[in-house]
């Protein structure tokens, strides 16, 4: 038995695209709010020389990872800026003076063990690279007294439609990869480490095979290509056959999940010390004329990156922050890079019937026909979820599981009636969820 | 550029819709609809056309009427036309037909808020008013390839009970028109099976059930899944979407159900045939079986109800 949700097209298009990296943009705006937590305080202020590497943002709240400078520059402004989830926070203003000098504070970390390592982490502003940006310190510092973690397992699922930047991690910093995972599983004392592929990446198979063939404790564990493989959940059960508990974290099951770029960012930055500074992406969709990876440097505007791979912007319709499906649409095209940016889509008004890219459709009747039930991988009833909010029947949505949806928008997908069931599900989980 | 649009997500859906899986369904019943014109001829076609298309208008008089958006392009009303149709004998009046469509789409669908919103099969309703108010009329069953001049009539085999496996199994059968084909309802079901509109739980369920409760009456029970309409109703009937259970429990505990009830009215009721009977009876029973039947989600917890007891 494995969890299954939807088979969507791949639309990968761009696997094969060496990652190129941009030329250095003439300003950047460097977001405080970067990944799940805290938003940062900026450390700079306006008419500040910085450095590439160094400190701009940081937060004393539990729950952060601070920002460093991509660039090496003068702050002009410290701003506020709107976000993707619709609430604003501070933003630094830097323009480029294009010579990217490193600041002396970057320097391989000392690392001897769990604590220094994760400690190294959070200096290096580490978040989780797959998209939803947990901060890579905290899920590595998890109680030892209250659960025993023995399983690493590495998210390299990349389940979404057009997104090949993990892909390109795998095929073009093997080693760090595989590095960063001894690396993890060495200093917290792991015992097995699987890496979630899946079958539409055989290349990336093979290759993650042979650079752990020495160490058997590492496999590589083959996945069906089906949305939403990269799941946490998901992925955690279809690697080590563990279901993660309603209310339980990954750690109270003896597992670690973590995404395969983030594995290859910890190993670099061991090496080199140089914080999350930039980050890879897929820049492709229908209006983009050469779909590409890039790395940019975090705070590079989406149309400086779109304007790199030649889109087409009169005909923008949406630009999308990360995957089709579980992707934030911005506001303007204005919206700098941020460190869970795995991609940046740009469409067009969409053609009413294009083969399982239809967009916008008018709605229509549930007919019961069950295939959003049949399409949510962890089981719930999104069609009865949809009736109970609208009747606002608070008992049966909690009965029913609300709180357990991930927001993975497979059932949206499969309804034929073109129901916004997952956006439906996101107010009915507010709604039942407030005390 | 535009402003952009700023929507929830996913921003992909997939190409099926509503009028795709009825489409679906259209094509699945036309082998049966071939049959029909070969066993019953000209009239049995000219009777599924008055069907389908009055069902189609009574449907958009209803939007009119009811100041709706015109929901006919979702082919929803064309397959409860044909497939009232199938249920009735090729001999039929026209106008009784068009009671039958005016019962099913009105007052069995669009009074109850159009589809997704009827609790009954519309096609199965309308085909139980005609029974009970022109019974006659309704068990008036022509011979196959009858002489349109000097029409013969004869028992169902269901009656009868001498018919031929090879006859019941290609048609040659007196019958409902689309009901006596066994042969092209089972085509049409594995293309809905393969195109994934339906799923093989409940016509598997239904015809099983048969089977075996026919066998422990001391019935012949290839004979009674061939005869009649089980076929007809557990393959394209007892699958509507709207009436049955949405899990694959709820389905085969629908399937069993009907199977059962159809050979209690068949050996020990007034009726020969008791499959829309049944079908109704479940129809009616769905939201019970909906409720227990309930999917458990994955990795949830519910509350000890004893141990909460206990601390209280």
């Amino acid at each position: 038995m494995k969890l299954n949700g939807v088979f969507l097209p791949h639309e990968k298009g761009t696997e094969n695209c060496e990652t190129i990296k941009i030329p250095l943009p003439a300003k950047v705006r460097i977001s405080m709010s970067q990944s799940m937590g805290a938003p940062c305080e900026p450390l700079v202020k306006k008419g500040d020389r910085v450095l590439v590497g160094q400190k701009i943002g940081d937060s004393d709240k539990f729950m952060s990872a601070p920002v460093h400078s991509s660039v090496s520059g003068t702050v002009m402004a410290v701003s506020d800026i709107l976000l993707a989830n619709g609430r604003t926070c501070k933003a630094v203003e830097i323009e480029t003076d294009g010579k990217q000098e490193v600041s002396p504070e970057v320097k391989p970390p000392d690392v001897t063990d769990k604590e220094s390592l994760c400690k190294a982490i959070r200096e290096s502003g580490c978040v989780g690279l797959g998209g939803a940006g947990f901060p890579t310190h905290i899920k590595l510092n998890y109680n030892e007294a209250k659960c025993h973690v023995d399983s690493l397992v590495i998210n390299a699922a990349e389940c979404e439609p057009y997104i090949t930047s993990d892909y390109r991690t795998m095929i073009e910093e093997a080693d760090s990869v595989a590095d960063g995972i001894r690396l993890v599983k060495k200093y917290l004392g792991i015992e097995k480490a699987y890496i979630g592929i899946e079958d539409n990446k055989p290349e990336a198979i093979r290759l993650m095979r042979e650079k752990t063939a020495d160490d058997a404790d590492i496999s590589v564990v083959k996945l069906r290509s089906s949305y939403p493989q990269g799941a946490e959940k998901v992925i955690a059960f279809n690697t080590t056959g563990r279901i993660i508990k309603e209310g339980q974290l990954p750690s109270d099951q003896g597992i670690i999940v973590m995404n395969v770029s983030t594995a290859a960012f910890i190993s670099s930055y061991i090496k080199t010390g140089m914080p999350l500074v930039s980050r890879r992406l897929t820049i492709d969709g229908d209006i983009v004329k050469t779909p590409c990876n890039v790395s940019a440097p975090i705070g590079t505007s989406y149309s400086e990156l779109l304007a790199f791979a030649e889109a087409n912007m009169e005909f923008a319709h949406k630009i999308i922050s990360g995957g089709p499906m579980m992707g934030m649409c911005v506001y303007d095209a204005e919206t700098p890079l941020t460190k869970t940016n795995n991609a940046v889509l740009a469409f067009k008004k969409p053609l009413e019937d294009k083969k399982g890219m239809v967009d916008s459709c008018r709605q229509t009747n549930c007919i019961n026909c069950g295939r959003c039930i049949a399409a949510c991988p962890l089981g719930l009833m999104p069609a009865r979820f949809e009736k109970a909010y609208d009747r606002r029947d608070k008992a049966t949505l909690l009965r029913l599981k609300i709180n357990l949806c991930m927001n993975c928008g497979s059932c949206s997908y499969a309804c034929p009636a073109k129901r916004d069931l997952a956006e439906k599900n996101q107010l009915a989980k507010a709604f039942a969820m407030a005390k | 550029m535009e402003k952009l649009t700023v929507s929830p997500s996913p921003h992909i859906r997939d190409n099926i819709s509503t009028s795709k899986i009825m489409g679906h369904v259209l094509v699945a019943m036309l082998p049966a609809l071939f049959m029909a014109g070969l066993i019953f001829g000209g009239r049995a076609l000219m009777l599924i056309g008055f069907c389908t298309l009055t069902a189609i208008l009574w449907e958009r008089l209803c939007n009119l009427v009811m100041k709706r958006p015109n929901t006919t392009n979702d082919l929803s009303a064309a397959v409860t036309g044909m497939l009232l149709a199938f249920n009735l004998p090729a001999t039929l009046p026209f106008w009784m037909a068009a009671i039958g469509t005016f019962v099913a789409i009105v007052i069995v669908k669009q009074l109850f808020g159009g589809l997704g919103q009827n609790f009954a099969n519309p096609a199965i309703v309308g085909r139980i008013v005609l029974m009970l108010s022109f019974t006659g009329e309704m068990t008036n069953w022509v011979v196959p390839f009858y002489d349109s001049a000097d029409i013969e009539t004869a028992a169902t085999p269901l009656v009868t009970k001498t018919a031929e496996y090879y006859d019941l199994f290609m048609g040659r059968v007196g019958g409902c028109i689309g009901e006596v084909s066994a042969l092209a309802l089972l085509l049409g079901g594995f293309y809905l099976v393969a195109m994934r509109v339906i799923s093989l739980h409940t016509p598997v369920a239904f015809i099983g059930t048969v089977f075996v409760f026919s066998y422990l009456a001391g019935e012949d029970g290839i004979y009674q899944i061939l005869a009649g309409g089980v076929m007809l109703g557990a393959i394209f009937m007892a699958t509507d979407y709207v009436t049955t259970p949405v899990t694959g429990k709820g389905k085969i505990i629908f399937g069993i159900g009907c199977g059962i009830i159809t050979c209690v009215i068949r050996f020990y009721a007034n009726y020969a045939e008791g499959v829309s009977f049944s079908i109704l009876i479940m129809n009616i029973l769905t939201p019970y079986i909906n409720m227990i039947t309930e999917k458990k989600p994955v990795g949830a917890v519910y509350p000890d109800k004893k141990k909460e007891a206990s601390e209280q």
